[in-house]
């Protein structure tokens, strides 16, 4: 199938990285890791409140068994990846860069299930009935925040949602996980979607992909009909995969600042979330793998793997057949959004899509110089806001003007320090000013 | 040219000075019947304070303290750069009592500079603690120890803060006890202190022993010797050892001596400084 570029839909703003990396992994069938030895499920991996460890050390676990439960509203279940023994709760290097509370549990190799939940006939189902369920299993957004489902599903009332959205736009270079998943996966992809219209009361369902991903939209179409869902080819353009650009994109709404996408009537899902809640309520499966791209012009041979939450990132590396050269850095997610690692021993989360090793011309440290006021990144930045001012504005310290020039609506999606000639590190300054902002107003 | 004198020039020069003895009345009487009160003693108390407008009481600045002294809402003992004398002075002048003063110095709780510290991959980002502690902590393997970008060093009014080899040290002779470093690490790795304390644990990691080691060669390891040797100067909050400082009786550098820290976390401060500038011979005094 062929799209024109320029008749696919898109937004404002944005950019369109060069050489994308993403022929690397593309073509490579997912393929299902092996047990390994030792697994760290982190315990603050979903938004909001980390869950509470109900496993101590020495109990014998089960594969989907539950070892930590949500210690709130906005909190998410953990499910033993494996069958085996607890070792404890450990400090481990976590991806944020600070040590992070993990539940280590040694593989006994036999890789024993308890008996899943009963499979749900989601047609006929309560909407209370299948919420309990995502909640149970422990669903959190698998794009990247990480945010728990069920939260998400549950919208308050005087909100009106009417439009269902899911992101197959994978706009991040180098990720082919969500490309994948959609192609092996299309048909619980779908029901998935179909499963989170139903508890939402939805039927106008949309799931956007980029037309980069041809293959992966004729799939879709082939049996989006049997269940309503509209597939619209997007155009190829960073950050297309956000929410509020991907709200724009198809419907033609603006997100207010700092709104949610429910106050445009929307709710916005990853492809993978949709797999998950497929699992979940047709085959009664908690959370505990996830597909993750292994990739990187450095690694031997880059593709897709069925990973278990909480095995160490090195193990997968391995997979891979580890890296033909020394690598520069060590990245969780994508080139853009992602988090640089400084330990190979952090764990997968259900949030980590990919595993990228760049080479050490890739990842060059570049200097950074004074602004030159070209304004490239004002017209990148699909946030519309003006990131050259912001940028001085920060490095003077002046976080009052920041903020009063919006900067806590930035989605620190990089494109403006992509675009800038002078190699401004634009991001950084926003975050530190996004997280000083935030210091201070919980003062 | 006797025209132009004439018509020109001196009816503007008669026109502007009947202007500027008009305007100069007008301000003459508005300055008399408008004139707003001001209290002479807060130009005194300003004039009496160090002038640094550094902030460390809690107020914007010298003129807004001297401003809460006069009016009864702090004592001039609150302003932690100046000395007793100056303080003393600014009680007489105003004839009220000083009120307790609060001495206080920094101390960088952490002696990790790069020689002992275990590096980690490039940080190649802005050279700035506040944006390194987003990334991944900076070059360094500790992630409670000073990151060493210097965000406090650049803060300070008194450049009493000297980076080296990738750690912040206080110079205490310069430092007044402000708290702007304090208030500015990321890490919170500076502790405000009384100003006679002459001994720190210069280790801020609460973790186990052994993970400790693992990233630094000079890191407290709880082993409880300083405790032991005296529970009323020391104690151990987890993992890691720190000096009682609201204790009646403060270690000395010869309890130093006495306990003989394994790993050498605790120190004086004349000591730590000796080994970070690497100068045996680095005194204080001399500096002063």
């Amino acid at each position: 199938m062929k799209i024109n570029n320029s008749a696919a839909l898109s937004f404002k703003g944005g950019i369109h990285p060069s050489g994308d990396g993403k022929n690397l992994s593309s073509a490579k069938a997912i393929e299902s890791a092996p047990i390994f030895e030792r697994y760290f499920v982190l315990l603050g991996q979903n938004a909001g409140k980390a869950p509470e460890a109900v496993v101590a050390k020495g109990d014998a676990v089960k594969k989907y068994q539950l070892i930590a439960k949500a210690s709130g509203f906005v909190s998410a279940n953990l499910h033993a990846p494996t069958s085996g023994t607890v070792a404890g709760v450990t400090t481990i290097p976590g991806p944020m860069g600070v040590p992070a509370q993990a539940i280590e549990i040694v593989s006994d190799g036999l890789d024993e299930a308890v008996e899943p939940f009963s499979a749900i006939e989601w047609q006929k189902a309560d909407n209370k009935v299948l919420l309990d369920r995502v909640a149970e299993c422990g669903l959190v957004g698998m794009g990247g925040a990480s945010f728990p489902t069920h939260v998400k599903l549950s919208p308050p009332p005087d909100k009106a949602i009417d439009t269902l959205i899911f992101n197959g736009a994978e706009c991040e270079p180098y990720l082919t996980a969500d490309h994948r998943l959609m192609i092996e996966y299309t048909d619980p992809v779908l029901e998935g979607a179909a499963i989170v219209g139903k508890i939402l009361g939805v039927s106008n369902i949309f799931i956007g992909v980029e037309i980069n991903k041809a293959d992966a939209i004729s799939e879709l179409q082939k049996l989006a009909d049997k269940y309503g869902i509209k597939i619209v080819p997007l155009k190829v353009r960073y950050p297309q995969g956000s929410e509020k650009q991907l709200i724009n994109s198809i419907t033609g709404r603006e997100v207010r600042s700092g709104g949610l996408p429910m106050d445009a009537g929307c709710v916005v899902q990853n492809v993978g979330t949709a797999k998950a809640v497929y699992d979940a309520v047709v085959k009664g499966l908690p959370l505990v793998e996830r597909v993750v791209t292994v990739t990187g012009e450095v690694v031997a041979e880059p593709g897709n793997w069925l990973v278990r939450i909480g095995t160490p990132v090195i193990k997968v590396i391995e997979l891979a057949k580890g890296v033909t050269a020394n690598p520069g850095k060590l990245i969780l997610g994508g080139p853009m959004m992602g988090f640089a690692q400084k330990s190979f021993d952090v764990p997968v989360s259900k949030n980590t899509s990919g595993i990228l090793l760049l080479s050490k011309e890739v990842a060059v440290n570049y200097g950074s110089g004074s602004c030159i006021r070209c304004g490239r990144c004002v017209s990148a930045c699909p946030m519309h806001l003006v990131p050259c001012l912001l940028g001085c504005a920060i490095e003077g310290e002046r976080y009052d003007l920041a903020a009063a020039n919006h900067v806590m609506d930035c989605l620190e999606c990089g494109a403006c320090a992509y675009i800038c000639p002078a190699h401004r590190p634009l991001i950084q300054h926003m975050r530190r000013a996004k997280a000083e902002i935030r210091r201070r107003n919980a003062k | 040219m006797q025209d132009i004198f004439v018509s020109i020039i001196l009816p503007a020069a008669v026109f502007m000075g009947v202007l500027g003895v008009i305007l100069g009345a007008v301000i003459g009487v508005f300055a008399k019947y408008f004139k707003v009160e001001s209290d002479p003693r807060v130009d005194l108390v300003t004039e009496l304070l160090p002038g640094a407008n550094c902030g460390g009481c809690g107020k914007a600045g010298c003129s807004d303290f001297a401003k809460s002294v006069v009016s009864g809402e702090n004592s001039p003992g609150k302003c932690p750069v100046s000395s007793p004398e100056q303080v003393s002075s600014i009680a007489q002048a105003l004839g009220i009592d000083a009120g307790e003063s609060f001495a206080r110095r920094a101390v960088v709780c952490c002696g990790g500079d790069m020689e002992q510290m275990v590096r980690t991959p490039n940080y190649n980002g802005v050279l700035d603690c506040a944006s390194a502690v987003l990334v991944s902590g900076g070059p360094k393997g500790c992630s409670y120890g000073c990151i060493g970008m210097g965000s406090c060093a650049r803060k300070c009014p008194f450049g009493a803060i000297e980076i080296i080899n990738n750690l912040a040290v206080v110079h205490r002779e310069l430092c007044v006890g402000c708290g702007t470093c304090a208030a500015v690490c990321p890490r919170g790795v500076i502790k405000m202190v009384p100003a006679d304390a002459d001994v720190h644990v210069y280790c801020n990691n609460p973790e186990k022993g052994p993970d400790k080691r693992k990233v630094c060669k000079v890191s407290c390891l709880g082993c409880r010797k300083c405790e032991r040797y005296s529970a009323d100067m020391f104690g151990t909050n987890g993992f890691l050892a720190s000096v009682k400082y609201d204790a009646d009786k403060l270690p000395t550098a010869s309890d130093v001596e006495a306990i003989g820290c394994p790993t050498g976390a605790l120190l004086t401060v004349e000591r730590h400084l000796q080994i970070e500038t690497n100068d045996p011979e680095y005194s204080e005094d001399e500096n002063k």
